[in-house]
């Protein structure tokens, strides 16, 4: 198709370049620059999407991030986008985009049979319809709302795409590169400052590359050119382009995203698609401009209405006419810029002007063109359904409330001006509370929160003058603060056109008779008649009737909508706007994508992976491993056919008649150190420590100030100052802060350190009948009788030329030792153990078969120190010294911790013996009782005892010790299982303990 | 993300950081007799104000050490960073 649409020799397109795309299924041409929607528009399209309620058809409003219409489904690479905006958007070779919103096809649109249904999709609707019988929800509601919602779909797939953050510092933040974006720059630059500056368009310029101005002699596009080319050239400055500033947070942190890949057919290789950068500003100028205002009038959101400014920019950046036949409707001088550019082109427009006789340079230039000028007129209603082929257009009375001469005008496109809103999202997130301008009837930043600055047109300053000046003073000022290099430069001249006030006059009547649509919020659908609707049904605070209307609440978050249902608010009310106040403006300004958010984070990335220095033998060995935190620990060695079940069961059975060897590196490790260690273990356990001899462990528990078991394990003194903390893989973290909370704020006077020596060491458990002949052999010059190495014992020794220190520590129940390596000698270790093992039928076991020797002695873990218990639940009474104070003692008189019925731990075996108890059941004395069952307590953990042969759990329940003997049941609804139980001592295996002192 | 000023290491993101409540709450001496109500103000109760707070910050991902900050909890504006053992104006 060609390029009816597009001027010869005018715009900034590379019309060497012709670039094919497809817009759904049907190929067109554009130029490399374009965006799709100056590419349709060139190829004649308007027609691009259904409105979100009523499926009316949809075009293009705007020419950028303001777009309500224009929100295209992308496919690119074989990934999926949604919710891109054509009017952002960049073409390339092989793009293919569709519409979304309708079906079968945006030109035959079952959808839009809403838009005869109108009355019953009133403000509100979804509050009144989706009401009763609520029976009706699941079945028909719900799908019908999900069927009807959204723009677009997202891909389900995994996106392949890199995305990458980036964290970056700078003096001066500057988001915008109109006219006073790039003169604050420059004299921020050239005072010394580190500035960066954001463009979120692909060209910088910003209005400069539309206006017919003149700056120091160059057009605003020369000078834009100069000033970029300067600023790039300099080293304290970074220039980026396709990057939006999206969000003002705390400290002056503001992120922003950058396209990098977007306009490209495919990513390069060493290049993210978008790149988010989390920026660290010492102070920001606010530059991000100004949006035009519609007006409202009836059936204003037909395709071919558009904003003038658009218009223009489509002419003058892309050399596109949005149309041959154009009405230009505006209450400001603005409107006639875009009709004297299109009657440079060769067009013809007609202005209707809602001012009685105003009189400006602009208006004067437009005269002299023979512009025809029709004053006091307004637009009445769009005429066609799928384009605007007709106005009906008439004159209005001084007063704006009554139409004369209504009568019908040919026209293929209406270029509305309402005047301007600066755009102060940014600076309402850093917490700027606006403030209303009467001049120019929008709100403008107020006092600065935080260090930010708002200027040029954001500002509400819309001449250039004004606003080149007053942004060279805002760079020199902002950047001398914190460089103090008072190196100003000279501000250029600045020839423009002056202009001439604009009328407040914004919403059209409606004729006698006539009932047209008029839209506030193109993205959503909500007219004049559903605020009038909510404000009648009693709706009077702004964030109400927003969210009642859903008024700014599309993804454009009402960038061309606000001010104009803040405008009919007050109206109605009979209030000013700056009373109706306005709602939140939050991040992000434009969508961002969530691949943008995450960035690297994704998959293994998303979180580190530690390791243990024997990992690769694990891997070598079949291991299968399970995620501990952000350990990965070998669960079980599978050796032939074996499941996780059969695997763990020959692991642990191994230990008890055998040896086996369980890689521990992972537990938490601290070094406790000073002349005061032992009065603080006394203080941080609940037994007593200081008279713990050199060379001894000791199994401690530790509590929270509320008396709730914060962590266990063995704690062993090394030399007389130095003692070895162990802590529970899940908690070390956590015990390493809480030490360092007492030691630094409570008790400072102790004078001791820790730190955390986790990784220093490579940890190997070797538990069973044969471990003490194996350990024999490994250290021949060691005593490791019972006598010279007995339970709690400490040694340290040669491990074939490696430095060992060896724990008489059990875990498992088993005659156990610990031996501790250097990090780096870790490998070796385990492969001597292994290998001299191999006489003693040595296995590796996991941590399935650990949880499961674990269980089945009764000892106490993370299923059981859960964050209820106290030391008396999990039968740990004896843990606690009666004599001294220690952290959360006193906790444990509170009368709920000293009642008696309190859920205490003890074993449960299945009657049967064969049916294992599913982790979580509830134990209960009467399965058939009326629900809520009453609940003794729950089960905590379970597995297959090997010594006993059958399936085994601990469980919390109440009164415990009084219920062994009992026979009662473990409910799991989640598996709709009951099995009957009975409950016996925690201790389900040697339970005097002789094994580990054996 | 705010901007934390740690008085052994210098201006540091937040992530670094890990919260620690009301830097005003005195644990009561070791082996010390007293009432139920002055511990459970000790465990349990703390002021949630709405302005200047002075709270535990512990910079977890840096030199470890406990820090006093004074923020105030509606702008997030920290006036000032304290170390541990410092007096506080
Ligand atoms: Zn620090």
């Amino acid at each position: 198709m060609s390029q009816d649409f597009r001027l010869d020799n005018v715009g900034m397109v590379n019309r060497e370049k012709k670039i094919s795309f497809k817009f759904n299924g049907k190929k067109y041409f554009g130029f490399e620059g374009d965006t799709i929607a100056s590419a349709l528009i060139a190829n004649g399209v308007h027609l691009v999407g259904r409105s979100f309620k009523y499926h009316r058809p949809r075009g293009f409003f705007g020419v950028g991030v303001d777009e309500p219409y224009a929100i295209l489904q992308l496919d690119r690479n074989n990934e999926r986008d949604p919710n891109i905006r054509a009017t952002e958007q960049e073409i390339f070779e092989g793009l293919e985009v569709k519409s979304v919103n309708c079906w079968p096809s945006v030109n035959f649109d079952i959808g839009a049979i809403n838009n005869f249904l109108k009355m019953f999709f009133p403000a509100g609707f979804y509050y009144k319809t989706f009401m009763w019988p609520p029976s009706f929800w699941y079945k028909i509601y719900e799908p019908f709302i999900r069927m009807a919602a959204g723009f677009g779909e997202a891909s389900i797939k995994h996106d392949k795409e890199r995305y990458e953050h980036k964290y970056e510092y700078c003096d001066l933040l500057i988001t915008g590169s109109g006219p006073s974006g790039l003169a604050s720059a420059y004299a921020a630059a050239k005072n010394g400052a580190r500035v960066i500056l954001a463009e979120d368009k692909p060209r910088f310029g910003g209005s400069l590359l539309t206006s017919d101005v003149n700056i120091g002699n160059q057009t605003g596009v020369e000078w834009t050119e100069k000033i970029i080319a300067e600023l790039k050239s300099m080293p304290n400055v970074t220039v980026k382009n396709r990057s939006q500033v999206f969000g003002y947070y705390d400290h002056n942190m503001l992120v922003m995203s950058e396209r990098i890949s977007d306009h490209l057919p495919k990513t390069q290789k060493y290049l993210p698609k978008q790149r988010l950068w989390y920026i660290r500003a010492n102070e920001v100028l606010i530059s991000s401009g100004s949006i035009e205002r519609p007006l409202v009038f009836g059936n204003n959101d037909t395709p071919g209405v558009m904003l003038s400014s658009a218009a223009k920019e489509y002419m003058k950046v892309y050399g596109v006419l949005v149309g041959k036949k154009p009405l230009i409707f505006t209450n400001n001088d603005s409107g006639y810029e875009t009709a004297i550019e299109f009657k440079k082109n060769g067009v013809n427009p007609i202005i209707l002007d809602t001012r009685s006789d105003p009189s400006s340079d602009i208006i004067a230039e437009a005269k002299n063109l023979n512009i025809e000028i029709k004053f006091s007129h307004v637009v009445v209603a769009a005429k066609g359904y799928k384009k605007v082929k007709s106005a009906d257009i008439a004159k209005i009375s001084d007063d704006k409330k009554e139409l004369f001469n209504i009568e019908n005008i040919e026209c293929d496109c209406i270029c509305v001006s309402g005047f301007w809103t600066p755009s102060i999202h940014l600076a309402s997130q850093s917490g700027n509370k606006s403030k209303f301008n009467e001049k120019i009837d929008a709100f403008v930043p107020d006092k600065s929160k935080q260090k930010e600055n708002t200027i040029g047109s954001a500002n509400g300053i819309f001449t250039l003058e004004e606003t080149i000046k007053d942004a060279f003073d805002k760079g020199f000022d902002v950047s001398n603060k914190i460089t103090e290099k008072n190196n100003k430069v000279s501000v250029p001249t600045v020839v423009e056109k002056k202009s001439t006030d604009h009328d407040k006059f914004w919403c059209v009547p409606l004729p006698k008779g006539k009932s047209y649509k008029r839209f506030l919020d193109f993205q959503n659908d909500v007219a004049v008649s559903d605020i009038e609707l909510a404000l009648r049904e009693g709706f009077r605070s702004i964030e109400h009737v927003k969210r009642y209307t859903t008024l700014g609440m599309a993804t454009d978050q009402g960038k061309t909508s606000n001010l104009n249902g803040l405008q009919l608010v007050s109206d109605i009310e009979n209030k000013v706007v700056p009373q109706v106040g306005h709602t939140t403006f939050r991040p992000p300004y434009t969508p961002v994508s969530i691949g943008a958010i995450v960035g690297r984070e994704v998959g293994k990335h998303s979180k580190p992976t530690r390791k243990s220095p024997m990992h690769s033998w694990h891997e070598k060995n079949n291991a299968v491993f399970v995620d501990a935190g952000v350990w990965l620990r070998p669960r079980y060695y599978k050796q032939g056919n074996e499941g996780l079940f059969e695997a763990s069961k020959r692991e642990a059975k191994n230990v008890r008649q055998n040896v086996g060897v369980c890689d521990v590196t992972t537990l938490g490790k601290i070094d406790v150190k000073g002349p005061d260690a032992a009065e603080f273990l006394n203080r941080v356990y609940t037994n007593a420590w200081l008279k713990l001899p050199v060379g001894k462990a000791r199994y401690g528990v530790m509590l929270r100030e509320d008396g709730i078991v914060m962590d266990d394990g063995t704690t062993t003194r090394i030399s007389k100052n130095h003692y070895h903390m162990t802590t529970t893989t899940a908690q070390a973290a956590n015990v390493l802060s809480h030490l360092e909370y007492y030691l630094q704020l409570v008790w400072p006077e102790l004078n001791v350190n820790v730190v955390s020596t986790t990784e220093q060491w490579a940890g190997a458990a070797i538990a069973g009948p044969n471990s003490r002949k194996l350990l024999m052999k490994l250290f021949p010059n060691l005593d490791v009788s019972n006598e010279g190495l007995p339970f709690m014992g400490y040694k340290e020794a040669d491990l074939f030329g490696v430095p060992a220190k060896i724990y008489r520590i059990s875990f498992s129940g088993e005659l156990a030792y610990e031996i501790n390596v250097e990090s780096d000698n870790g490998y070796f270790m385990w492969e001597k153990i292994m290998e001299v093992g191999k006489e003693f039928q040595i296995q590796p076991y996991g941590t399935e078969a650990l949880s499961t020797l674990r269980i089945e002695m009764g000892h106490v873990a993370g299923s059981e120190l859960d964050g209820r218990t106290i030391p008396y639940d999990a039968s740990l009474e004896g843990l606690v010294s009666k004599k001294k104070d220690f952290i959360g003692k006193r906790s444990l008189n509170r009368s709920a911790f000293t009642s008696t019925d309190r859920e205490k731990l003890v074993g449960v075996v299945p009657i049967d013996k064969t049916t294992s108890i599913p982790e979580g059941s509830y134990i209960v004395k009467d399965p058939k009782a009326k629900l809520p069952n009453p609940k003794l307590g729950h089960v905590s953990a379970s597995c297959w005892s090997v010594e006993h042969d059958n399936p085994f759990s601990l469980a919390i329940i109440k009164d415990g010790k009084n219920m062994i003997g009992q026979k009662l049941f473990a409910m799991s609804p989640l598996k709709n299982k009951t099995i009957p139980v009975e409950i016996v001592s925690s201790h389900y295996v040697d339970p005097e303990g002789k094994r580990v002192r054996s | 993300m705010l901007y934390i000023n740690c008085p052994h290491c210098g201006l540091r993101s937040q992530n670094e950081f890990a919260y620690g409540g009301d830097a005003t709450v005195k644990r009561p001496e070791l082996n010390k007799e007293i009432s139920d109500q002055e511990w459970d103000n000790f465990v349990y109760l703390r002021k949630s104000p709405r302005g200047k707070h002075l709270e535990l910050w512990h910079h977890i991902s840096g030199c470890r050490q406990w820090i006093k900050v004074e923020r105030d909890t509606s702008t997030h504006e920290i006036f000032k960073t304290y170390k541990a053992n410092e007096a506080i104006e």
